[in-house]
């Protein structure tokens, strides 16, 4: 009996290796040059995985693109890709492993502000390129000479909506914002920029993330008598704002953040949806951009690929990483794997179009996108159209 | 003025939510002396339950109510037969913490089966909103103070005339006691458990409209609903309805009168205030009389 198990076991073993063996024989075509390591830091689950899920998917599927073609230089490319969980603290861990254990040329991510500012001085001190896939504006001001992002500002989305509302002479703004990072940095730019644009905040009321109901927020806003609302936060707040303010029959124009730019929210808002106007990157609304628009052709190839590959709808968030590898493809070649020589060239960079916009970096600019990465758009019958 | 009522109409919209989540904390604590931790997630398969019954399979709402409120008080049975009855010790503090866990099972079991996106349902009615001098009430709001009020109406009914319902009773006040005089007590934990899980799922189900589901949409309202629960005084079923529409107007309030950031301060300093005063409540009487 325990002579026949002895036998199964060896007899299992045997064909594991065989198959193992075999797997990596098929896996590894003949690559002239060394491996080039890129590591990516993705808050794939958690509250903020709606961001790191897509994100690690287009890199990846960036990277095997650039490997069908043959590599950079004769280079393979090699994604080492860990989840933050949007934990500060393994954020900076994932840093550290990819840096000393992994040694990896360059870092793409993390996913969301805090994280980001978490691994900044990690990366700092090893000296290597960090280009995050997050929207706050303390990440590339002031300029730090190893950090990047491919997010557009929230400056940009709030310049955007106040260009929007000066054209349609609202004077009087009320603002109601989630309260976390995100609301907290929106809100900062909405009232820092107000002067500049001639408006006047009215009304300045905050819900908690989770919150179910926010009519009494609405209700103490309609006492000050806005010409409009603009709430800042993302799914599935903004969505009970857009409903409560059906409910208490106020026609005041509500206006939304990028937060809030996906097919969810329309899902979630159904007919209060309606009439909501608000920035976002244009992959919304690509096939309405006119042919003239450069990044046109980017975005249908990135979302025919996108959902091609993975059969699911497209968001902007993904974008952030395909456009960083895209940077960082640029500036990889003739690098011959040195990081000072890959920093350099993403500095150098300019008028690369991708998914989020046109990047023009410089050594004051880390970030690269101007107005035009943002376009207005607004909800009718339940899908977008372009504001002009 | 106006803006008052409006003020009052959304927290009593709120406040019989946690109404009826307190009512299922004080519940299975007058059966078991047990506080549930796992409540808030009863309310969360309660809401996801409808989104499927309703917008997955496009049931008639009437039944999918019905087979999400069986379901749910199903999730809660099995949860006391085999978590909590297999505890050879049953010492509060560890069954408590098995609660804890519950919750996080329950919580991550949700989020694989209905993914990380939240959804939205149909109102019960499709009524307009109704107008009240300046203010207005959704009709969801009637059927949210409607349900809560017919609910708890059952629940009296259940402990004063009914013989499973005093069985219950008797077991609340002394177990050994009523298990000599050969009430099974251990199937009366179980029945509190289904009720008190029912319970949730009913709490889940009527916010589902007026607000977004998740899987993850249950840990503050649990712990609101608890709160009102002690605010109104563990234990007591008209202390729970109390505390729970108490704490909804002045979180309201709150917002109202103080600022949106105050929301939630507001409601926990008034509990901490409630309980240094009052330490069993507003309605919690001697530990005997509980109902």
């Amino acid at each position: 009996m325990r002579h026949r198990e002895a036998m199964l076991k060896t007899t299992l073993r045997i064909t594991l290796l065989v198959l193992m063996v075999g797997g990596l024989l098929v896996a590894t075509p003949c690559w002239s040059q060394e491996t080039y390591k890129i590591g990516g830091i993705f808050s794939v689950t958690g509250a903020q995985s709606f961001l790191g899920d897509p994100e690690k998917k287009s890199l990846e599927m960036a990277i095997d693109a650039i490997n069908a073609k043959g590599g950079i230089d004769g280079h393979r490319l090699e994604a080492i890709i860990y989840d933050d969980e949007g934990d500060p603290t393994k954020a900076v861990n994932a840093a550290t492993r990819l840096i000393s254990k992994d040694n990896v040329l360059a870092i793409i991510g993390p996913s969301a502000t805090p994280t980001t500012l978490a691994i900044i001085p990690v990366v700092e001190e090893a000296k290597v390129p960090l280009i995050s896939c997050a929207a706050g504006i303390k990440i590339t001001e002031p300029v730090k000479p190893w950090v990047f992002k491919t997010a557009q500002n929230d400056v940009l989305a709030v310049a955007a909506i106040y260009n929007t509302m000066q054209k349609k002479e609202v004077k009087k703004v009320g603002i109601l914002t989630v309260a976390n990072a995100f609301g907290e940095s929106g809100k900062e730019q909405l009232l820092a920029q107000a002067p500049k644009f001639g408006m006047e905040i009215v009304a300045n009321e905050s819900f908690d993330a989770k919150d179910t109901d926010m009519t009494a927020q609405l209700t103490k806003m309609r006492t000050t008598k806005p010409d409009a609302i603009i709430c800042w936060g993302t799914n599935p707040g903004p969505a009970v704002v857009a409903k409560n303010m059906r409910q208490l029959n106020m026609d005041i124009p509500l206006y939304q953040s990028h937060g809030v730019a996906s097919g969810k929210f329309i899902e979630l808002a159904g007919e209060a949806a309606d009439g909501i106007v608000l920035p976002t990157g244009k992959i919304l609304v690509a096939t309405l951009l006119p042919e003239t628009d450069a990044q046109r052709p980017v975005l249908l190839s990135y979302i025919k690929d996108f959902e091609g590959r993975y059969s699911m709808p497209v968001s902007g968030f993904g974008g952030y990483a395909y456009d960083a590898m895209g940077i960082l493809e640029k500036a990889l070649k003739g690098s011959g794997g040195n990081r000072e020589k890959i920093r350099e060239g993403i500095e150098k960079l300019t008028g690369y179009v991708g998914v989020s916009g046109t990047f023009n970096f410089s050594p004051q600019d880390h970030n690269g996108l101007g107005s035009d990465a943002f376009v207005m758009v607004q909800i009718s019958n339940g899908t977008w159209q372009l504001l002009r | 003025m106006n803006e008052l009522l409006q003020y009052i109409f959304a927290g009593i919209t709120n406040g019989a939510i946690y109404a009826i989540i307190a009512l299922g904390f004080t519940m299975l604590y007058n059966a078991t002396e047990l506080i549930n931790f796992a409540q808030g997630e009863f309310v969360m398969l309660g809401a996801l339950g409808l989104v499927s019954l309703r917008t997955g399979l496009h049931w008639p709402l009437p039944v999918a109510f019905a087979v999400t409120v069986l379901g749910v008080s199903a999730v809660g049975m099995v949860l006391e037969r085999l978590a909590i009855r297999t505890v050879r010790k049953p010492h509060p503090i560890v069954l408590v913490i098995i609660t804890v866990g519950a919750s996080i099972l329950l919580r991550g079991l949700a989020m694989l089966g209905w993914g990380k996106d939240s959804f939205s349902v149909p109102y019960f009615s499709k009524h307009p909103p109704i107008q009240v001098s300046e203010a207005t009430i959704l009709p969801q709001s009637l059927w949210i103070v409607g349900i809560v009020l017919l609910t708890v109406g059952v629940l009296q009914f259940f402990y004063k005339r009914t013989l499973a319902g005093k069985a219950m009773h008797a077991c609340a006040i002394n177990k050994k006691a009523a298990s000599l005089l050969g009430i099974p007590s251990e199937r009366m934990v179980l029945l509190a458990f289904a009720i008190s899980a029912a319970l949730g799922a009913v709490g889940g189900m009527i916010i589902a409209p007026i607000t977004m589901c998740s899987y993850d949409m249950g840990t503050l309202l649990g712990l609101k609903g608890f709160c009102a629960a002690m605010l109104g005084g563990l234990g007591s079923s008209f202390g729970a309805v109390l505390g729970g529409f108490l704490l909804g107007i002045l979180e309201s309030l709150g917002i109202g009168f103080f600022s949106s950031s105050l929301k939630e301060p507001t409601a926990f300093l008034l509990l901490l205030l409630i309980l240094y005063i009052r330490p069993s409540g507003l309605l919690g009487a001697k530990a005997v009389k509980r109902f």
